[in-house]
């Protein structure tokens, strides 16, 4: 894995962005911390010199001069290292009283406050000072060493420098350790894809089992390639099964041709064409009839779509087999409880209910019975046909749906074997739920269609 | 008769052009959209022939353009297998029938003479169809044969009338379905063989001269 990568991935790149935005958070943080100390600790030094300015003036103008220069040297004597300035001076700045000894080097000599640097036995030290002028041109400089106040101050910003770089190193350290765990695990799908782009559906995305999202994903990805490895399966069985029921009809199509061919008589070979037709004819019904599942499977299928009474269509299907049913000597009633409203297309409804009664009337035996039933319940129009044959043993009738499958004891019956595989197809298509079950004796078919006049 | 194929795939049009020239036809052909839509436009036809997909101008175009300059030709669409439910569509732009390929030539002539002769005899619903000494009553629902009346059931009948409309032609089974049933679809047995032969039971059975007659291959034909 290259250094490059895990900078590229999605994850690095929110770190990074989260941890720009924890260091700006933590500047403001720090800011609004340093305001209220430091500042505050500033404000009350400010607010203790102005109120000293404040008594000093009262003091000279009861006391005057003299008593004035009086109690700053009172204060001064009272505490000598209290990191207090005093500095009483006449109108050219020269020092009457004080503990300092000459007139500082301020910006300018007007009212107001004052940073300085000033000289003592101890060195320079940082000073704040309120100058203020007194009546007949005496100026008084109030004033306190602020080097506490400064060292704490840039002990603070230090600390907040490097706080700050250590938190953001930290989280882009983490950024980057996140992104390549989550980088190794995205490869390790990545790689799979590959393996399977390469043609071996056999590869499967492993998963820790801690049911993390990431183990979703590799479980949905494995359930996909699954699904994809049964469809595939599925076409293979449909591709060897066209090729094994059309070989029968093609040797038969073949074998006529060729005795047609052989033939000298007109009339007979005439006759082995025609059969030769009907097999042509045979095949392409069953092609057309798989490019229509395909079609409705695939959901190209642009019909229709109207409300459709199924109890009309009932009615037709039956009256069309109720011949054939006499025919055979099988019982074919309808029964309709509804109207049974579905939404979808007429044709192919009543293609599904032509192949159900057709299977009926092919498997029942003579003497036999079959029910065509509709009842609205509600939420659904359930559609069932009932037959009294030798019906579908229950572990095949999954099967039975696939196309081409056929029971053995079905295979001399006329049909193709996607009967019920168009069944299920146009089922599917109408959102219907198509369940196979046992009638005792014979099969029963039940589809559960949504009701076309509910809103669902 | 004079027609109009319009098909690219030129096997498929060989063999309708041939089999229809061997009917007595008169049969142009076109090979594109563009070409058929031209000849359609400037010369005289009884039916156009139209397949579906077409080079340059799509069949379904073809179709459309003439009927909305109210051109009234008979037109046949015929679409590739597995296009079965572009049904719809071709009849909705205008098409009268629609045949998906492959199909018997039978099929496509009986369709065709359908199509000839609806549009000869236009809208003039008779109320009393003949042919020979079997006689129908559409109003009053009345069939004789030979003054003989004859009890049908309301499919019965209207498959008795659509046969007697077409009278001396060839009716295929599945126009059958389309026609008397109103359904498209495909039947898994030759369930229309058993109407028929009911049909003929009571025409038929008591009478010399039968006049329902299956026609190897294609289909029934009435008289």
């Amino acid at each position: 894995m290259d250094r490059l990568r895990v900078i590229r991935t999605s994850t690095f790149q929110l770190t990074l962005l989260y941890a720009t935005f924890f260091a700006l958070s933590i500047t403001i943080l720090a800011g609004f911390l340093y305001w209220s100390t430091i500042g505050y600790m500033q404000r009350q030094t400010d607010a203790t010199i102005e109120a000293e300015v404040t008594g000093l003036a009262e003091q000279y103008r009861s006391l005057r001069l003299l008593g004035l220069v009086r109690v700053i040297r009172e204060r001064i004597e009272a505490n000598p290292d209290s990191g207090a300035i005093y500095l009483f001076a006449d109108r050219n700045y020269k020092p009457l009283a004080g503990n300092l000894d000459r007139w500082p080097e301020l910006a300018s000599r007007a009212d107001g406050w004052y940073s300085f640097r000033h000289r003592t036995r101890r060195g320079d030290v940082a000073a704040r000072a309120r100058v203020f002028a007194l009546p007949e041109g005496l100026v008084l400089l109030v004033g306190r060493e602020i080097a506490d106040l400064d060292r704490t101050a840039s002990i603070f910003l230090n600390a907040l420098a490097w706080g700050g770089g250590i938190a953001f190193i930290l989280s882009l350290l983490g950024g980057v350790l996140m992104s390549s765990n989550v980088l190794r695990r995205v490869e390790q799908i990545n790689a799979t894809t590959h393996r399977i782009i390469s043609g071996d559906l056999s590869g499967r995305v492993q998963s820790r089992g801690t049911g993390d999202e990431f183990d979703e994903l590799a479980d949905n990805f494995n359930r996909m390639l699954d699904e994809i490895e049964r469809l595939l399966s599925r076409v293979r069985h449909v591709g060897d099964s066209i090729a094994h029921d059309l070989r029968t009809p093609l040797t038969r199509l073949r074998n006529s041709l060729d005795e047609a061919a052989r033939m000298d008589n007109p009339i007979d070979a005439r006759q082995r064409i025609e059969d030769a037709l009907a097999d042509a004819d045979g095949l392409l019904r069953t092609f057309s009839a798989l490019l229509r599942i395909a079609n409705i499977e695939s959901g190209s299928y642009a019909g229709d779509q109207q409300r459709v009474s199924m109890r009309v269509l009932v009615e037709d299907a039956v009256e069309l087999y109720q011949a054939l049913a006499d025919e055979r000597h099988v019982l074919l009633s309808a029964s309709c409880s509804a109207d049974g409203h579905v939404c979808g297309d007429r044709d192919l409804l009543f293609q599904l209910l032509v192949n159900l009664i057709d299977n009926a009337v092919k498997y029942t035996p003579e003497g036999g019975r079959i029910e065509v039933e509709l009842a609205e319940h509600a939420q659904c129009v359930v559609l069932r046909v009932a037959d009294s044959g030798p019906g579908i043993p229950a572990e095949l009738r999954e099967r039975v749906l696939d196309s081409f499958y056929r029971l053995d004891s079905s295979r001399h019956a006329p049909g193709n074997g996607l009967g019920l595989s168009l069944v299920k197809a146009v089922a599917d298509y109408h959102g219907a739920v198509l369940s196979l079950g046992d009638n005792r004796p014979g099969l029963e078919v039940e589809v559960r269609f949504p009701r076309g006049d509910v809103i669902h | 008769m004079r027609l109009l194929v319009i098909e690219d795939d030129t096997e498929v049009a060989a063999f309708v052009a041939k089999g229809l020239e061997e009917l007595g036809h008169t049969v142009d052909r076109a090979a594109d959209g563009k070409e058929g839509l031209f000849l359609a436009t400037t010369e005289r036809y009884d039916a156009l022939i139209v397949d579906r997909m077409l080079p340059v101008v799509d069949g379904l175009t073809i179709v459309q353009t003439l009927r909305a300059a109210d051109d009234p030709v008979p037109i046949l669409i015929l679409s590739a297998l597995g296009e079965v439910d572009d049904r719809v569509k071709g009849l909705r732009a205008g098409g009268d029938d629609y045949l998906v390929k492959p199909f018997a030539f039978s099929e496509l002539s009986a369709r065709l003479d359908a199509l000839l002769r609806r549009s000869r005899t236009a809208d003039a619903p008779e109320v009393q169809l003949q042919v020979e000494d079997l006689v129908m009553d559409r109003l009053a629902r009345d069939v004789r044969r030979g003054g003989t009346a004859i009890e049908l059931k309301p499919r019965e009948f209207r498959l008795l009338e659509y046969l007697m409309r077409h009278a001396g032609q060839v009716v295929t089974r599945t126009m059958l379905l389309e026609r008397v049933w109103d359904y498209h679809f495909d039947p898994q047995t030759n369930v229309i063989d058993v109407h028929i032969s009911r049909l003929r039971a009571k025409i038929d059975k008591d009478f010399d001269r039968p006049l329902l007659k299956t026609v190897r291959g294609a289909g029934y034909r009435l008289g």
